[in-house]
């Protein structure tokens, strides 16, 4: 991770792994606190991908199938797609352009707090905020809309998910590191509403136009949905392999960016 | 362009000799403007040290540039001996910075367990609490604080891990008086202690009650620096300004006038108390007219002390001197 190795460039300082682990638990801890209370987070982050999926997935299309898998558990794996992003996204970029913007990352930067911390401690949280989303939302259609898969393929979809949230992670801290504290949660929407609806996590892939589903095959979100809905039965039989490497890439590339603000920051504050 | 009045060899600081922080022939620019103008400034072990100075002047890149969060575009800053990013350093030191928006949502205590972490051998939270007087509010989220209430949590964390060095970047600012003294307090807490303070302010009375040693800093440059009784001295008395026909040597003689400058068809007098000094003009000078008292407030020591710095380069040999030269 780009993060990583730049944190290294400094002096280390000698701590004990012991003291190290509680630092960035307690930073994680405190991450994960400060945006379940944050009801912009809470509210946008959680109920838009539950309250849709309740909407679409239950009340109204709950007896349909597509392509043989029922409509609540396609929905799943693309409404948990949908949640994942939103919670990746807004939990790094909306906090990190506020920290940069207004002071906050000075304080923290002057104390002796290891740097990557506060990444790390962004990332966690969205990953457990992404594990809550799809937890509710197999609740939701477990008890409601009659989900039922084998117990291993849930936890291969919970995984997937969970792990692809770190793409959407590494994007938002680019956006974190480019946006100012306003204009963050605006930015973050014009890139995830399009790109959820082009990546066929809001109306299924096979009802979009033809022109959308050519630009959805360079859309991260689209290969994070085909991945799970693979588990489900409903995929589009393309390589995993593929959709992998797309995530890494895309992974790759938004942490670079974020490598330049980063640098930008640096320069700024070093000038 | 450094003045200094107090001679290092003449502070009676027990380890005086240590050197903690210091800015070396420092420049700093933001594009066109230059923060810093060849600083030079050393913080003794043990010492509080107040950089004084108006908004602008240059205290709080001062500060930046001792935590290592920017660096010089020429000269050093220096922390322990060494650079101020290194880590090692940052676990001695403590900052409070002017910060826009701190985390809301988390509690009092919540930010000083947090902080706390970050060091080796960290106050304990109820200490903590208990010097900024916040015990009382340790499960408040900072949002709902008053203005004065996240001051002093911001205070908290600046002094969670004990550190050596202390760094304040107006402490006081938007404190109502009983939080002051409560600062205050455990400013001089921490001297007792054998800790090292820098603090900034533009309050002359802060740094006349708290400081060993003050700085002021103009412009990107120190103009003064001294104890806080020379400093006052300087600051202290009332200008008085008039239309007089009486001749500049004659004033100059008038008991209680420090310095006395022709300024266009006036005469602008410094005493260090204005009533008896105007008794007496009013008594000499029968035509006397456009008479003007104002008290010589730190602002106007500012321009009294750059004026001078400007055209003597020591403002110590202020006074009737500068008259002479011209």
């Amino acid at each position: 991770m780009s993060t990583a190795t730049l944190t290294l460039t400094h002096p280390q300082i000698q701590r004990s792994p012991r003291h190290t682990a509680t630092i960035y638990l307690k930073e994680a801890k405190y991450e994960f606190l400060k945006n379940l209370r944050l009801r912009m987070y809470t509210a946008s982050v959680l109920s838009f991908p539950l309250m849709f999926y309740v909407l679409f997935g239950l009340v109204l299309n709950s007896k349909q199938a597509i392509g043989g898998t029922s409509v609540p558990m396609y929905l799943i794996a693309t409404y948990g797609t949908f949640g994942v992003m939103g919670a990746s996204l807004f939990g790094t970029a909306a906090g990190l352009a506020s920290d940069r913007g207004l002071g906050w990352l000075q304080v923290k930067r002057a104390s002796p707090m290891p740097p990557f911390a506060y990444f790390a401690a962004k990332v966690v949280t969205s990953m457990i905020f992404s594990a809550v989303i799809v937890v509710a939302l197999f609740v939701l259609g477990f008890t409601l809309g009659g989900v039922r898969m084998p117990v291993a393929d849930f936890a291969k979809l919970l995984g997937t998910l969970v792990a692809g949230s770190l793409p959407f992670s590494a994007m938002g801290l680019a956006v974190g590191y480019f946006a100012g504290p306003n204009s963050a949660p605006p930015t973050i929407n014009l890139i995830y509403l399009p790109m959820s609806f082009c990546s066929g996590l809001w109306v299924p892939f096979m009802f979009l136009p033809s022109v959308v589903r050519q630009i959805a095959l360079v859309l991260p979100p689209y290969h994070l949905s085909q991945l799970a809905l693979g588990i489900v039965g409903a995929g589009r039989h393309e390589s995993n392999a593929t959709h992998w490497e797309v995530l890494l890439a895309f992974t790759m590339i938004c942490l670079g960016v974020a490598r330049i603000g980063f640098q930008r920051d640096q320069e700024k504050m070093y000038g | 362009m450094i003045a200094t009045l107090e001679q290092p060899q003449r502070t009676d600081y027990s380890n005086a000799d240590v050197i903690v922080a210091s800015l070396e022939a420092v420049n700093k620019n933001y594009g066109n403007v230059r923060a810093l103008r060849g600083v030079d400034f050393r913080v003794r072990a043990g010492e509080l040290v107040a950089l004084l100075g108006p908004n602008g002047a240059g205290k709080t890149t001062a500060v930046k540039l001792l935590l290592g969060l920017m660096q010089p575009n020429s000269g050093r800053a220096r922390v322990f001996g060494g650079d101020p990013t290194n880590p090692e350093n940052r676990r001695r030191t403590g900052a409070m910075l002017q910060v826009g928006r701190v985390p809301e949502t988390l509690r009092v205590c919540e930010h000083i367990d947090l902080f706390s972490s970050y060091y080796e051998k960290p106050m304990s939270a109820a200490e903590v609490l208990a010097a900024v007087g916040l015990e009382k509010l340790r499960d408040r989220k900072f949002g709902d604080l008053s203005g004065g209430q996240r001051q002093r949590v911001l205070f908290a964390l600046a002094i969670c891990g004990d550190p050596d060095l202390l760094f304040l970047d107006e402490p006081t600012v938007g404190l109502d008086v009983e939080a002051r003294r409560m600062v205050w307090d455990e400013i001089r807490k921490m001297i007792a202690r054998g800790k090292t303070v820098l603090l900034t302010t533009h309050y002359l009375q802060e740094a006349d009650a708290l400081a060993d040693r003050v700085a002021v800093i103009h412009q990107g440059e120190i103009i003064a620096e001294g104890t806080p009784s020379e400093i006052k001295a300087k600051t202290a008395g009332k200008r008085i300004r008039c239309v007089s026909s009486l001749g500049i040597d004659v004033l100059r003689q008038i008991p209680g006038v420090t310095e006395v400058k022709e300024d266009r068809e006036a005469v602008e007098i410094h005493a260090v108390e204005a009533e008896s000094v105007v008794r007496e003009l009013l008594a000499r000078d029968a035509h006397l007219c456009g008479l003007e008292i104002t008290s010589a407030g730190l602002e106007e020591a500012f321009l009294a002390l750059t004026h001078d710095t400007a055209r003597n380069g020591n403002p110590t040999s202020r006074s009737i001197r500068s008259e002479e030269m011209q």
